[in-house]
């Protein structure tokens, strides 16, 4: 089985290079067919053509598309991204600030949200019918159709504007004590929560009970096993496929499509980095967030599949 | 020709208080007349080192200590340290925390000398500019002639990509002419330098500078962290030059985009002081205690621009029928909450001294619009309208305008178009549509970059050469009513010629906690015209 699994790894990484690399060629010519160029939208109202003409060239704007872009992939594979055209600072430089805050962000809500959405998800298929899952799901339903900067801003206005209870903005740089890690995390945690714990439970909830449903549940519960046992011991081993895959598709979510939780709390992270570099036309640093998230979201694809195959019973009894 | 105009104007011979100085001197010759007016701005500093009279009240009163933090409406990571590429608020509010220009502007936006000692000139061409002594850049090194020349000749490079590439054309050549003097050549006469030395690319910076990363400046604060795009954090400079400046020992600068979470912000308590708030927001802000709307009228507009180069602007009858069906009332409430003056299709604004109160008001009339737009032939057919969020309010002054043609049987074909990219495909190229002009220092700068023919921005391709005439010639003008009379001429040539409907000026607000003391406003930008950071205290 493990040569199986390395098998199926080493295919999963060679199609990932692939996809980054059409990823990349794709971000590449679209973004160049956007109005304007990174000195254009420097200099902004205060462009004259020998101004433009002069940052261009110090940009290197001046060479045509696809020689800047084979320039960046030669770069890219000798291990640079190269320099941030607005402020000639090194990409790297400037994803290595934010990554790690997103990063936290996102493992932090992770910790919350996961064990939370199973817990909801599982007992809600268990209980299938009760109070408890048709609160659950009409919550989850609520949650899942209110915009998340609605969510973030009414509980700013409840927690920090009124109550005073916890801080309006999350700076995560200056979390020094366990105290302040919760004040600067608990909103923004929070309002991510509302919107992938919803999405996961579903998710889970329906897994578990398409298990539930089956013949092989059926004979057990005819049986006379508990229903306690026949989910976490049948039912739920066979659900962790299709539960990992909702649960990578959330926490793919966390990475780059954060950026109205980071706008409203100021959160320092990478969404708002890439917006910035799309606005600024500012190619190497666009090309360097797309390239972390489809990263991201590859791996964690990747993870969710090799964790549906370890997971399934059926290979184990080889 | 400016003298044979003078008498038309009922300003003439009207004292304009606040320019006391020129009545009283206007006995002299021009030359005398010019030295006195310079050294006039010189004395009400004195020999204390504090810059104005309203500078030692603080100083009486001022508490040192504390940290304040303010937000801006926009950071991203083009921001910068280099003072010749700063474009916004943000970046203006940053450079001025550590770096001083030779000159800043006070509450009626009239020069007051920083590292300039003194600024003499005979004929407003060449300029002798003696700088302030025992002034050292964060690094220890002292200021010198060479770091002045340096910092204002390096904006005529293109490759410095400045913002103010265009005024520092007019720069022949600046240099060192002794160990504390500076002198400044002209291409031609120019009275408003030490107005235009104040602006925020002007600051100065240390000979030969290239790297941006840390600043290194003479300022008020010296750099503690500074993440394009994240915050910009700025102590005490314990050696200021301004003796018992500034008073707040941190100041923290960051961007919030969403207003909403900017208000929330400040009201939670997080943020001291914010810029950009929304007229719906003001409610809110007044009725919290502890926080207030600050105020601050200036000639910020947003204008109807209509090509004169190109069909239906080409025709004189189209734009005034326009002009006419522009509801300036409506705009004003509709579009800004009231948080607007009314304009009159000129861009100088009333709290600029030259402003020409005797223009007469063009109203709201459909029927005068009807007959001018019928004379031009457009009634009946479509004409398409290029508005965005972009331009402030144009949105929304586009469909007021669309409301009122439609009931004289003119179609306005309202295109709404996005922010991104507007300013360089849309803006000045499409024949009908609108711009966003921020305040400029002086009505010079402004009509020079705005409406002589051959101005870069000329945003309706307006010619006039009788105007471009009374622009120079006011520019080299040292007598202030001589040269107000000018500016009434060139504005009532504006409203009655060029192709812009300006139907009112907007109104800043800034939201800011009452702990902050010592604000005294500059009708040009926020944050005190940007430089709040130095003069400001807090108190607990």
């Amino acid at each position: 089985m493990n040569g199986m699994v390395l098998r199926l790894i080493v295919r999963c990484l060679l199609q990932a290079v692939l996809t980054l690399l059409l990823v990349s060629a794709g971000v590449f010519f679209i973004t160049n067919l956007l109005p304007g160029d990174a000195a254009q939208t420097a200099l902004g109202q205060a462009a004259t053509p020998e101004t433009v003409a002069a940052l261009r060239l110090q940009y290197g704007l001046d060479l045509p598309a696809p020689v800047r872009y084979a320039h960046w992939l030669g770069n890219l594979l000798s291990g640079n991204p190269g320099m941030s055209l607005v402020n000639h600072v090194p990409v790297s430089q400037m994803i290595g600030g934010r990554l790690p805050a997103s990063l936290t962000l996102a493992a932090v809500t992770a910790l919350v949200s996961v064990p939370l959405a199973l817990f909801l998800g599982i007992f809600s298929a268990m209980y299938r019918g009760s109070l408890f899952d048709r609160v659950v799901n009409v919550s989850a339903v609520s949650m899942v159709s209110v915009p998340e900067f609605l969510v973030a801003t009414v509980a700013v206005i409840i927690f920090a504007v009124k109550l005073r209870w916890l801080s309006a903005l999350s700076h995560a740089g200056d979390a020094a004590t366990l105290g302040a890690f919760i004040k600067a995390y608990a909103m923004p945690v929070m309002t991510l929560c509302c919107v992938i714990v919803a999405q996961m439970t579903r998710m889970t909830r329906a897994a578990v009970i398409d298990q539930l449903r089956s013949s092989y549940a059926e004979m057990a519960l005819l049986k006379g096993v508990r229903r306690t046992r026949i989910v976490l011991r049948h039912a739920l081993p066979n659900a962790i496929g299709p539960i990992a895959n909702a649960v990578a598709l959330s926490l793919s979510y966390l990475l780059g499509g954060v950026v109205i939780v980071e706008s409203i709390f100021n959160y320092p992270g990478i969404a708002t980095l890439m917006i910035d570099a799309v606005t600024t036309r500012d190619m190497p640093l666009v090309q360097a967030c797309s390239m972390i998230f489809c990263a991201g979201y590859l791996l964690l694809v990747l993870t969710a599949d090799v964790v549906a195959i370890l997971s399934n019973p059926r290979l184990k009894t080889r | 020709m400016s003298k044979q105009e003078n008498g038309r104007h009922p300003s003439e011979g009207t004292l304009i208080t606040g320019d006391t100085l020129e009545h009283a001197h206007g006995g002299f010759t021009r030359r005398d007349m010019m030295r006195t007016l310079l050294a006039g701005s010189i004395m009400t500093m004195g020999g204390t080192g504090l810059l104005t009279a309203s500078g030692s009240v603080m100083a009486q009163t001022g508490k040192r200590g504390g940290k304040m933090r303010i937000a801006t409406q926009t950071s991203s990571t083009a921001d910068t340290l280099d003072p010749a590429k700063t474009a916004h608020s943000t970046d203006y509010t940053r450079v001025h925390m550590f770096y001083n220009g030779l000159t800043k502007l006070d509450g009626k936006l009239a020069p007051q000398m920083v590292l300039a000692e003194e600024m003499l000139t005979n004929d407003a061409i060449t300029w002798t500019v003696k700088l302030r002594k025992g002034v050292v850049f964060h690094d220890g090194k002292p200021l010198t002639p060479a770091d002045v020349v340096y910092s204002i000749m390096r904006h005529k490079d293109p490759a410095t990509a400045s913002k103010v590439k265009v005024v520092a054309d007019q720069f022949e050549s600046v240099k060192a002419t002794g160990p504390n003097e500076v002198q400044i050549k002209l291409t031609s006469a120019n009275a408003d330098l030490p107005v235009i030395l104040a602006t925020a690319q002007f600051l100065i910076i240390r000979d030969g500078t290239t790297d941006f990363s840390t600043p290194n400046g003479t300022g008020a604060f010296k750099v503690k962290e500074f993440t394009p795009g994240v915050r910009t954090i700025g102590v005490r400079n314990e050696n200021y030059w301004k003796p018992g400046l500034p008073y707040l020992d941190e100041v923290e600068l960051f961007g919030i985009p969403d207003e909403a979470a900017r208000v929330n912000a400040l009201l939670s308590g997080d943020v001291h002081w914010i810029n950009d708030v929304n007229a719906r927001s003001t409610g809110r802000v007044k009725s919290t205690p502890g926080y207030t709307v600050m105020e601050t009228k200036s000639g910020q507009y947003t204008d109807l621009v209509m090509r004169q180069d190109v069909a239906p602007g080409s025709s004189m009858d189209f734009t005034l029928g326009m002009k006419y069906l522009l509801d300036r009332e409506q705009i004003k409430m509709a579009a800004f909450r009231g948080y607007a003056v009314t304009a009159n299709d000129q861009p100088i604004d009333p709290t600029n001294r030259f402003y020409f109160a005797g223009l007469p008001q063009r109203p709201y009339d459909p029927d005068k619009a009807k007959f001018h737009l019928q004379k031009a032939g457009v009634l009946g057919s479509t004409i398409p309208v290029v508005a965005s969020v972009a331009a402030t309010g144009s949105v929304d002054m586009a469909v007021l305008m669309q409301q009122s043609a439609a009931k004289i049987g003119l179609k306005l074909d309202v295109k709404r178009v996005p922010a991104d990219g507007y300013w360089s495909n849309q803006w000045m190229k499409v024949p009908v549509g609108f711009g966003n002009i921020n305040p400029r220092p002086s009505a010079d700068i402004l009509l020079t970059q705005f409406f002589k023919s051959d101005a870069q921005w000329n945003e309706s391709g307006w010619k006039n050469p009788q105007f471009d005439q009374l622009v120079v010639a006011a520019r080299g003008e040292t007598d202030f009513n001589k040269r107000k009379a000018m500016y009434a001429d060139m504005q009532t040539l504006i409203h009655e010629k060029c192709g812009l409907g300006i139907p009112v000026f907007i109104i800043n607000l800034e939201g800011v906690s009452t702990k902050v003391k010592g604000i005294d406003p500059v009708p040009l930008g926020a944050f005190m015209n940007y430089t709040c950071a130095e003069y400001v205290w807090l108190d607990a």
